[in-house]
């Protein structure tokens, strides 16, 4: 069944597109990320521009990470106020990275600056997982060792100070203000939620408890992708509604069967097969930028002006 | 199937009765033309259209249609291996650009006339009047030919002229395809009748391609009011995923 995108300008079949999301879901379901890292490349691939890709996954994503929110909220897994302070940075992120987007895009370098950061992200984050979750199979059987609640650093000698008692943390708010900027920039730039970024950087660098954050950087990512989705509208007018639905409704089904999924599978395990999937994603990547390209001349249609 | 079939059996007896019509006012006129259809409407289940053009001369002679869409600027990007990595580095630009363009020839477009004549009337993709901006000759002809591959590959500049097909020695009839990404905009259709190597008659007719219906709404909403369109996008995106979430706490 094919259907034709109104912003995207081409036809494509509806079908694979529900599918496409149901399989992304059921990954994000599974492993407990957004699953926009595997989702904008795809997109990529069957032809829809990548500025186009960029701005409907921000779309995408925030219904994706509502319907995830709403069960930890349930559970009471969601520091509103480390939420809020995040966002702060979240906005002024997402805000300059929409601006650097459509510099890009001008001069023609966006699409080899969204390869990059994604062979850079994908490549250090996946191999860290798989490298730290490799660690822990082989060493299950010992005893862990008993560790401090969370080590002190340089990180905890910064300024504005302030108390986060759903979290039992007292540290500066140019920390989780700081991640949020990064979460906003990756969401502008990069079409994904960021969450495969934002977990690990608020388990070992604010050191929150596990439980918390899944709930609270799905919270913030709801509005930082809201935030990117308006300014992707407005600024670059690359965000196509239709495409956005049909992924979400694949996407919504999917995650429900990963999760259920996800019960069977051990953390370690689960960490390990997501860091090698993202390791693979991002070596597909690279690969594309160091290959010869079977055109050396690529085409942009201009603004007339 | 049948009701397909008795439909373009319908549209050939009336394209055949139209032809006749046009033959007979050939007489007067040496060249007349017309096409199945004035407007492409893209709606949501668009998946590309043919357009079928018929017309009638008023004697022997070699009939060539050229169809051009919207022009606009388009700027093409050389890649080069830049510390290993593939990145744009010259680019150039080039003015009225047509955003579609195909030929249909009832015979090779090389031997209809001399290269000057063909140039003239910008019938073939090496003669589409192209304007270079902010690059030497040389290095325009090479982006040039980059421009109309990489247009081809998109196929909107499809790829050798479509044959012009003559019914008797008078009628004509030929098939424009367009795909599903034609660009939307103003197109004109030209219609030119070649004797001895010139031309000697001319004639363009119009044809629109348009959004038409729900995407069209869509795309009007995106274009004129970009943030409202935005937040409406967030507010629907937060909608579905409530429900989503409303409907899997029960299962």
């Amino acid at each position: 069944m094919q259907i034709y995108l109104p912003i995207a300008e081409m036809s494509v079949n509806a079908l694979l597109l529900l599918l496409m999301g149901g399989v992304v879901g059921f990954l994000s379901g599974l492993f407990g990320v957004g699953g926009g890292f595997l989702m904008t490349p795809l997109l990529i691939f069957v032809g829809v521009p990548p500025a186009v890709a960029v701005g409907t996954q921000a779309n995408q994503l925030v219904a994706a990470s509502l319907s995830g929110v709403l069960a930890h909220w349930r559970r009471g897994n969601v520091d509103m106020k480390m939420g809020v302070v995040m966002l702060v940075g979240g906005v002024l992120g997402t805000t300059g990275g929409v601006g650097i987007f459509a510099v890009l895009q001008r001069i023609g370098q966006i699409d080899l600056v969204i390869s990059l950061s994604y062979v850079l992200f994908l490549g250090v984050i996946g191999g860290l997982m798989v490298f730290e979750s490799a660690r822990a199979l082989i060493k299950r059987r010992r005893m862990p060792a008993r560790r401090k609640l969370h080590v002190h650093t340089w990180l905890h000698g910064l300024p504005f100070k302030m108390r986060f008692p759903r979290s039992r943390l007292y540290v500066s708010a140019l920390l989780p203000g700081g991640i949020g900027l990064v979460g906003g920039l990756l969401v502008a730039i990069m079409g994904i939620g960021g969450g495969f970024l934002l977990v690990p950087a608020m388990i070992y660098l604010l050191g929150m408890p596990t439980a918390m954050v899944a709930g609270t950087s799905l919270f913030q990512i709801i509005f930082t992708t809201a935030f990117a989705t308006v300014l992707q509208a407005a600024t670059n007018g690359t965000v196509d509604v239709v495409l956005a639905l049909l992924l979400l409704v694949g996407g919504v089904v999917g995650a429900q069967f990963g999760t259920k999924a996800g019960a069977y599978l051990r953390g370690e395990q689960a960490r390990f097969l997501l860091g090698a999937m993202v390791v693979l994603v991002a070596l597909k990547l690279a690969w594309d930028l160091i290959a010869v390209p079977l055109d050396l001349y690529s085409l942009s249609r201009m603004e007339e002006g | 199937m049948r009701r397909a079939a008795r439909f373009s059996a319908m549209a050939l007896g009336a394209i055949l009765g139209a032809g006749i019509l046009l033959a007979a006012t050939a007489r007067a006129q040496q060249l007349v033309a017309d096409l199945s259809s004035h407007l492409i409407a893209i709606t949501t289940g668009f998946t590309g259209t043919e357009v079928v053009l018929f017309g009638a001369v008023d004697g022997p002679g070699d009939v060539a249609v050229v169809v051009q869409g919207p022009a606009g600027r388009v700027n093409v990007r050389r890649k080069e291996r830049i510390a290993g990595i593939w990145m744009n580095t010259r680019s150039v630009e080039f003015d009225d650009v047509p955003g579609y363009y195909a030929v249909a020839t009832s015979r090779p477009v090389e031997r209809l006339a001399e290269p000057s004549v063909l140039a003239r009337e910008e019938i073939g993709t090496s003669n589409i009047a192209l304007v270079a901006t902010g690059a030497p000759p040389g290095r325009a002809a090479e982006f040039r030919e980059a421009l109309i591959r990489g247009k081809r590959s998109q196929g909107l500049y499809p790829e050798g002229p479509v044959p012009v097909t003559f019914l008797g020695d008078r009628l004509f009839r030929t098939t424009i395809h367009f795909p599903a990404n034609v660009p939307t905009g103003a197109y004109t259709v030209g219609v030119f009748l070649f004797r001895n190597g010139q031309v000697i008659s001319a004639q363009t007719t119009p044809l629109v391609v348009s959004k038409i219906g729900f995407s069209a709404e869509v795309y009007e909403f995106a274009t004129r009011q970009s943030l409202a369109y935005g937040i409406a996008a967030v507010a629907v995106a937060l909608a579905s995923g409530w429900a989503a979430g409303a409907v899997f706490r029960r299962v």
